[in-house]
């Protein structure tokens, strides 16, 4: 069951492998960029599974529950629940997130929170959102880096097989 | 009030200067702009590594967000030590870099060449400066991106295909590096390296079993993909084959700088990983990473240094020596396993390789890029006789050959002499035999090129011409960083110094 229940980290393995496999295998540069890039976006889909909390909803403060400031100051202290003896049992064989992510909600004024049901005053942890936004960035900046170079090749050599390449090179 | 926010501004001058060379244009402005900047960069650098000396301890939290939640800039005395390397190096190779630029890139692509110069010390300096893990991939990618950009920028089209390498492997080895910090957060929740190795050697209960969180299998893998991740970077012997062709094809400038910077902060990185965040008791003592450093170190050293030996091209000589080099660096990590006497000198060993081998292949790379300015290749058959017509260049070649064997006087000597006194110091005889031998082999290829240059008739077409020394705006930062090569080695306290402060604080931290 449990292997089941994990199927999104399979997925980016299976994904990982695949990308990894591509670069390695394929001598034709395009091929080798495709490859890199199923490569990349495995893990951005590693990064989005770990953010999930059970039950949780999108990480969005309702209105009137808290100031943003209020909310910043009431979350519990990293430092201070982080695996505690006890907590996180499945949480650590199954590698997700610690429990203390579970408990990140706003904790504003009880009365303002009554407008929303239970299970919503459970967050999704938005920060690997936000850290992979930017592995996303990275990932168009290396391929565009990557494509522009391989058209300089092609005007250079004239190909852009690996293989042709080299000898061009073996030959000049 | 300026002197509170010098850490951000460390990374922040650089950062906004690149789009600005962009906008001016013009390369008669873009390059005193470029200049200016790294030197304000470098004298930054000085003041916060004076403060680190004197013991204050100095953090930055950006934009005022709480270290736990924001971004930290933190600095120990390593840090700032690489800081002072990155930017002194840039603001020597910038002003060389002048009259050859004109030589190697196309003019009408200057003011991008001078932007992707400044972007690339900008990721840079922020690895080292960042106290926050994510943030570390990200000013990763910006030096690695960068990187590639300058060295596409080389001559020859075989820069294409080596940037196209260095892209495909580098972007492996960062990625690896970004999926070991996802792992490594989700068992602790946090990304700040402090506070990370807190937190790693927390206990908790799993299944009615007490474990500390590094033990986890997720903890595990996040380990070996940051290590093998960063030793792709380092370009460690067997990963190295991204490093030869890339430092080759590439414009000379471009060589010096990154040859002296960039692998050097992939070392500082893999400090922290294994000092700071894992400990070295996780990474040396429970999964035995210094023995496959050691072995790997050697590896490099001496296949290294035998291929050096059979480079046709005299940058392709000097990259190969860079593997070997980087094998010494290595090795000297592998020592340091616990709090005695050897460990902190087989790192401070390390330490101060890393400063001074930034100077040796810097000014290596110069002399270089000279010859490149001179002959329009580095080709040892066209380098026949040149020491006639280019004095100064070559006896600079020749004292930075005779700091990369290690000959007394010089600062290779230093390093070598450390790393030694470390091995014996942890009895490890074969292995200080092993350091002393690999040396030869330095003598070997070094002499290659010196017997061409000095023995040899000159070829004709080098006779004829008038000019013959390369000019003043070459010679000079060539010669400070030789200079800066030989004080080092007969005045070495201030290097020793820093780098015994810094291994010390490393394995303090870190046990």
């Amino acid at each position: 069951m449990m292997l089941l229940g994990l199927y999104n980290y399979w997925i980016a393995i299976v994904l990982m492998m695949t990308g990894f496999y591509t670069v390695i295998s394929r001598g034709n540069l395009i091929k080798k960029l495709i490859g890199l890039n199923i490569f990349q976006v495995s893990v951005f889909l590693l990064y989005i599974s770990m953010g999930k909390v059970e039950d949780g909803t999108a990480p969005i403060v309702l209105a009137g529950s808290s100031q943003g400031q209020e909310l910043r100051s009431e979350l519990p202290s990293p430092g201070s629940s982080a695996a505690p003896i006890g907590q996180s049992k499945e949480n650590l064989s199954a590698g997700a997130e610690l429990a203390d992510t579970n408990e990140i909600r706003p904790r504003g004024n009880p009365e303002n929170l009554s407008v929303t049901t239970p299970s919503s005053q459970r967050y999704s942890n938005p920060l690997p959102h936000v850290l992979i936004l930017t592995a996303i960035v990275v990932g168009v900046a290396t391929t565009s880096v990557g494509l522009a170079l391989i058209v300089r090749i092609k005007e250079a050599y004239g190909t852009i097989e690996d293989e042709e390449i080299l000898q061009e090179d073996a030959q000049s | 009030m300026i002197a509170e926010h010098l850490p951000v501004l460390q990374i922040l001058i650089p950062l906004i200067a690149a789009p600005i060379c962009v906008l001016l244009r013009n390369r008669h402005l873009v390059f005193p702009f470029a200049t200016l900047v790294s030197w304000m960069t470098c004298a930054v650098s000085v003041v916060l590594l004076q403060r680190i000396m004197m013991g204050e301890s100095i953090s930055y939290e950006l934009g005022g967000w709480p270290s736990l939640w924001g971004i930290e800039y933190r600095l120990d005395p390593l840090s700032g030590f690489v800081l002072l390397v990155i930017s002194a190096v840039a603001s020597l190779v910038l002003p060389f870099g002048r009259e050859l630029l004109l030589r190697e890139v196309p003019t009408e692509k200057h003011y991008l060449f001078y932007s992707a110069f400044l972007l690339c010390m900008t990721g840079l300096l922020g690895i080292t400066i960042t106290g926050d893990f994510f943030n570390v991939f990200v000013f990763l990618e910006i030096s690695s991106l960068s990187a590639y950009v300058l060295i596409a920028m080389g001559k020859d089209r075989r820069a294409l295909t080596a940037a196209y390498r260095y892209l495909i492997m580098g972007t492996i080895g960062s990625t690896f590096i970004l999926i070991g910090i996802g792992l490594v957060y989700m068992m602790t929740g946090t990304l700040n390296m402090a506070e990370l190795t807190e937190r790693l050697h927390r206990q908790v209960e799993v299944q009615n079993r007490i474990i500390t969180v590094i033990e986890s299998r997720t903890v595990l893998a996040a380990f070996a993909f940051l290590t093998v991740g960063i030793s792709i970077k380092l370009a460690l012997f067997p990963l190295h084959v991204w490093l030869p062709n890339a430092y080759t094809y590439a414009p000379s400038m471009v060589s010096a700088f990154l040859a002296s910077t960039a692998t050097k902060v992939s070392f500082y990185l893999l400090l922290r990983v294994i000092f700071t965040i894992f400990g070295v008791q996780f990474a040396f003592h429970d999964m035995s990473l210094n023995q496959v450093l050691m072995i790997l170190g050697l590896m490099a050293v001496f296949v290294g240094s035998a291929v050096a030996v059979y480079q046709e091209n005299v940058k392709g000589l000097l990259a190969y020596s860079s593997v070997a080099q980087i094998g010494y660096l290595v090795l000297a990590v592998s020592f340091a396993t616990g709090n005695d006497e050897g460990s902190v000198l087989g790192l401070s060993a390390g330490i101060v390789h890393l400063f001074n081998h930034a100077m040796i292949k810097g000014s290596l790379f110069l002399t270089m890029g000279c010859v490149m300015w001179r002959v329009g290749s580095t080709d040892l058959k066209d380098m026949k006789g040149l020491a006639k017509s280019m004095p100064w260049t070559m006896a600079a070649f020749v004292i930075g050959g005779l700091n990369l064997i290690g000959v007394p006087l010089t600062s290779g000597f230093i390093s070598k002499w450390y790393l030694i006194l470390a091995a014996l110091e942890k009895g490890m005889i074969p292995v200080a035999a092993a350091a002393l031998l690999s040396s030869l082999i330095a003598v070997m290829y070094v002499w290659r090129v010196v017997e061409v240059v000095y023995s040899s008739s000159p070829a004709d077409e080098t006779v004829g011409s008038k000019q013959q020394e390369a000019p003043w705006s070459m010679l000079v930062p060539m010669w400070i960083m030789i200079g800066a090569s030989l004080i080092f080695g007969t005045l070495s306290r201030f290097p020793m110094e820093v780098a015994r402060r810094a291994a010390e604080v490393l394995l303090q931290t870190g046990s």
